[in-house]
């Protein structure tokens, strides 16, 4: 961003730390851009005079005597239709070798949606994933982060998600991703044709750690655009959220806040529900859904990260490597999704609901089985029967290489509980019962 | 009136040098280029103010001019307000443009346009004082009372009150004559400051009645009553909020108001979407038209999250006055300490346990005690029954929030992440959980008259067979299904089929959802008639499937009309099932 005229220049800095930085400066606004020594910054305290201000590329060899150029507006982006199939940092400057987008100019981070504005979600996401489909049906207007173990292949199944999902436009953006992780989804979105209706916003683990901060944002206010001003249905995925929350917690250290639990700015959920309830479906159509990517630590859910997180999104997917059939899983216990009940046996099968909790609780037997199993008891009959029960349920429905409709889910569900089980150890409603179980 | 200019800017905390008085939560307003954001004067350090603003502060700079109101932050009371959508500083949500929520937007939270129609309840002559009730208007279903507003706390003289007629809510309605012989004009509305209690009322027995829930596991085993206190403590995905949700359809109570504070919009859109098509069981009308939210959702400005839950209070102390049975539900009250959290820190102040404020359990409990049934002054009785969710880090109740919660309410609803993983739901862990109001001698004899003449030692049975249950679990997984007596899988099945047929509920279902008391005594019953009933097997491996056939039974009675035909067939097919195996 050149330097206009007109323009004040300060060159004394007062203090440097590690991420921000402070000047005497007057008639600066709150949360203004600016550049510290040629470095992009953004004004976070003023007090009086004195105007700290966050450097994103941090502030390694910054002097007390940087030049610092005010541009009296908040962070923004150039929206417009141009921005599909482009790939940017985290500025939104282009990183693939295109032009600059032209476009209309749009503060990052604006105001939230009028409540009352808000259409109730109601379409679902089909991703032939029964983990997804069946157990944690997703919904548009959805925000709903995969909680991984960094082991795990999240990414490789979030862009299997994004791929087989009916989207107009999909957002990716990448904060700490590793470049070789970065490559994997420019890669995957190429080799599937999907190129024009793809946006990234990318901070790669070569990139100063501040500057993901801005990334959701520019995801986001580019989503919202689409939708609200495109009426577009707009995946958003945010991968990962954990990196962002630590780059929050280094700032929030570097200006003497106080930390809450694990090390944690106190405004943690506040700063992530900013981001999460722009996840919307709007009156004209559009709507943005969001499925982000929180890596846990040793699988721990109680840590500060995971648990503002749970409390904001509508649910989450725990992935799971299931032993017996050597693939992964969405796991059935953990995840959840809280929006299905808006869609479940309504536009799908009415049976839906019932066959999903059946399958769940018979699962949840087998895995009692499997304990006393463990602990060298003997297997009852039922005992025997849900085990093989659960393999099959995971080897021909959840695993999630396999792709098939919800119909078919629920059909092979239900020759799957004739197969092993009697009428009362189903105890679906008879109104069901007489439909879907076969007459010997 | 106060003036001042912007001093400091850190995130909503704004410092103000004043030009003269300023008082404590003053509210004040800062001129951001024409746009005026609303803030809350928090703390004063010579000529500073330090202010908590309810907007976001992008923009604002050193210098903004800073205009005080001389009053705190207010609600305006009057008729209308049933079925609108508020947020936390009771704009009218509805009356807001464009998709986008603007900055400085504010919006009037009544219709000064509407019309009344007024009946007189004073008579010209009659001696009044705040909060007596001089008429009342049709709104909705509820008579909404007129009242003298709450702040005229010495006696004044009915000069004249309006006839009977069609009125707008800013006509004068009555004129009355303080001692000093001054004459105030009234209309229908009042304002009142939201941290401030409203006290007209004669006195606050204790609560004594059943509020009915509908939901079995809270008015059987714990119940809460009228003008009681209880909080929902649960990890996420524990089922809070629908557990709430399902407490706010069918509740019994003339009118609901609930706090959506600090959590998902989603969620409060699915309220916006159903409540106007649902119907009250008990009058038959839409649940909207008893129903008043505020809605103050995560994303929107932190300060007016802390004032979503006093506008809420206040609103609730309104009807209260006019005689009525207000329920109040928020959702989550450690979002709002977490507001308080935030503040603080911008501060600077010394931080209490996980960095909360330190006078945190003394609003937690100050707020608590807002609730609570009363005798107004004309013998007419009056109650806020409140019910708060609290959202504890990592699920781990021992949390600031969690415990200052746990010394002011009365009713524990703890909901248990185990309970919810096996989908056991509402996950209200029977055990842990409590109702102190099942020790009031006063609830007790309400009970046992109004429920079933032993309905009090039926419960405690209840709860009994659940805990004589779980100790018999716990020995089968620790020696095995063959290593225990055979009366301990008995003894097991048995808080099986308490757990599975009385506590277990499909708040989707639509009969499951809500049980009426009969329902509810009647099926607690026959539960417990089977508990008592003794059974004979051989084997271990009898007991489970047997009673599987009997619970599934019996769930199969909580989804069909109560003592319709199919419920008989059930019912007489259970009998048949314990006539197999009894031993009598």
């Amino acid at each position: 961003m050149a330097t206009q005229a007109f323009q004040k220049i300060y060159t004394k800095l007062n203090q440097i730390t590690k991420a921000t930085c402070s000047v005497k400066a007057t008639g600066v606004g709150n949360e203004e851009l600016a550049t510290v020594g040629g470095r992009l910054a953004q004004v976070v305290k003023i007090v009086e005079d004195n105007v700290t201000l966050q450097i994103y590329a941090g502030t390694e060899g910054i002097g007390t005597d940087a030049e610092v150029v005010f541009f009296g507006k908040a962070p923004s982006l150039k929206v417009g239709t141009d921005l599909a199939g482009r790939f940017f940092n985290a500025y939104g400057d282009p990183i693939d070798g295109g032009p600059e987008v032209e476009g209309k100019e749009i503060e990052i981070g604006g105001p939230s949606v009028n409540p009352v504005r808000r259409k109730q979600p109601s379409e679902l996401i089909a991703t032939g994933i029964a983990g997804i489909d069946l157990n944690n049906t997703l919904v548009t207007g959805q925000k709903i982060p995969f909680f991984a173990d960094p082991d795990q292949p999240y990414n490789e199944v979030m862009a299997m998600v994004a791929l087989r999902a009916q989207s107009d436009k999909i957002i990716l953006g990448g904060m700490g991703l590793s470049n070789d992780d970065y490559l994997f989804y420019k890669n995957t979105f190429e080799n599937a044709g999907v190129i024009d209706r793809i946006i990234s916003f990318v901070n790669t683990t070569e990139d100063p750690t501040v500057e993901r901060l801005l990334v959701p944002n520019m995801a986001l206010s580019s989503a919202e655009y689409f939708a609200a001003e495109h009426n577009e249905k707009v995946l958003v995925l945010l991968t990962d959220m954990t990196l962002y929350c630590d780059a929050l917690s280094i700032v929030s250290n570097r200006m003497d806040q106080i930390p809450s639990k694990d090390s944690m700015p106190g405004s943690l959920y506040s700063d992530l529900a900013k981001l999460y309830e722009k996840a919307v479906q709007f009156p004209g159509g559009g709507s943005i859904t969001i499925i982000a990517v929180t890596t846990l630590s040793g699988g721990d859910i109680t840590h500060a990260i995971p648990d503002n997180t749970g409390y904001i999104t509508e649910g989450q997917l725990f992935l799971k490597r299931d032993t017996d059939i050597a693939k992964t899983i969405v796991d059935p216990f953990r995840s959840l999704s809280r929006l299905k009940q808006l869609v479940i046996g309504k536009k799908t099968r009415a049976d839906h609901p019932q066959v999903m909790n059946t399958a769940v609780r018979l699962y949840a037997d087998a895995a009692n089985a499997k304990t006393k199993l463990e602990n060298g008891f003997d297997l009852s009959d039922y005992d025997e029967r849900v085990l093989e029960f659960a393999r099959e349920y995971s080897a021909e429905i959840l695993a999630i290489d396999v792709n098939i409709d919800t119909d078919t889910m629920l059909d092979t569900a239900w020759n799957l509980f004739q197969r092993y089980f009697n009428k009362q150890e189903i105890g679906i409603k008879d109104e069901f019962m007489n439909i879907h179980w076969k007459k010997a | 009136m106060t003036k001042g200019i912007v001093k400091a800017i850190i995130e909503n905390l704004v410092q103000v040098k004043v030009s003269g008085p300023v008082s404590q939560n003053e509210i004040c307003y800062i001129n951001l280029g024409g746009v005026k954001l609303m803030a809350e004067v928090i703390k004063v350090l010579g000529d500073t103010a330090y202010t908590q603003v309810f907007e976001s502060t992008r923009g604002l700079r050193p210098g903004d001019e800073v205009e005080f109101t001389e009053h705190m932050l207010e609600v305006k009371l009057g008729p209308g307000m049933l079925s609108k959508n508020y947020d936390g500083l009771q704009n009218d949500l509805n009356k807001m443009k464009g998709v986008f929520l603007s900055r400085g937007e504010y919006t009037d939270p009544l219709d000064e346009d509407s019309t009344w129609d007024f009946s007189p309840i004073a008579k010209a002559g009659d001696v009044v004082s705040g909060g007596d009730w001089l008429g009342s208007v049709p709104e909705s279903w509820i008579t909404h009372k007129i009242m003298v507003p709450f702040g005229m706390n010495d006696e004044y003289k009915v000069k004249q009150i309006a006839a009977k007629g069609t009125y707008k809510i800013t006509d004068t309605i009555a004129i009355v004559t303080d001692k000093d012989g001054k004459d105030i004009e009234l209309n229908m509305i009042q304002r009142w400051p939201v941290k401030i209690p409203i006290k007209c009322y004669a006195e606050k027995p204790r609560p004594f009645k059943l509020m009915e829930t509908g939901v079995r596991t809270l008015d059987t085993l714990n119940p809460m009553v009228e003008g009681g206190t209880g909080f929902i403590p649960g990890p996420f995905g524990a089922g809070k909020t629908v557990l709430q949700h399902s407490i706010s359809k069918n509740a019994d109570a003339d009118m609901i108001i609930f706090a959506a504070c600090g959590e998902r919009a989603n969620e409060v859109v699915e309220m916006f979407v159903e409540f106007p098509e649902l119907d009250d069981p008990r009058t038959g009308r839409k649940l909207m038209e008893r129903t008043i939210i505020i809605c103050n959702t995560s994303n929107m400005p932190v300060a007016a999250r802390e004032a979503s839950v006093y506008t809420a209070m206040t609103i609730a102390e309104y009807y209260r006055n006019m005689g009525l049975k207000v329920l109040l539900l928020a959702d989550s009250t450690s979002r709002w300490a977490q507001a308080l959290r935030e503040m603080s820190n911008r501060m600077e102040e010394l931080p209490g346990p996980d960095a909360f404020p330190m006078d945190l359990p003394a609003i937690v409990s100050s707020f608590y005690a807002r609730a609570g049934f009363v005798y107004l002054r004309n013998g007419d009785s009056g109650s806020i029954t409140f019910i708060g969710t609290v959202s504890p880090a990592g699920g781990n109740l021992k949390e600031p929030v969690t415990e200052s919660t746990k010394k002011a309410a009365r009713c524990f609803y703890a909901l248990s992440q185990a309970r919810a993983d096996s989908k056991r739901y509402p996950a209200v862990d029977p055990i842990d959980s409590y109702s102190k109001y099942l020790e009031y001698p006063e609830v007790i004899e309400y009970l046992n008259k109004n429920v079933h003449p032993t309905w009090v030692e039926d419960v405690l049975h209840a709860k009994d067979i659940l805990r004589r249950g779980r100790e018999a679990q716990e020995q089968i997984n620790i020696l095995g299904d063959d290593g225990v007596p055979l009366s301990y899988h008995d003894k097991y099945w048995k808080s099986e089929l308490v757990d599975r047929v009385i506590l277990q509920q499909d708040g989707f279902d639509e009969i499951d959802s809500s049980t009426p008391m009969p329902r509810q005594k009647y099926m607690l019953e026959l539960v417990l008639e089977l508990c008592d009933t003794e059974l004979v097997f051989e084997t271990f491996e009898e007991v489970m499937p047997y009673f599987i056939k009997m619970i599934n039974i019996l769930k199969q009675m909580n989804y069909v009309e109560f003592d319709s035909s199919e419920f008989k067939t059930y019912e007489t097919e259970l009998h048949k099932l314990v006539d197999e195996r009894s031993a009598k």
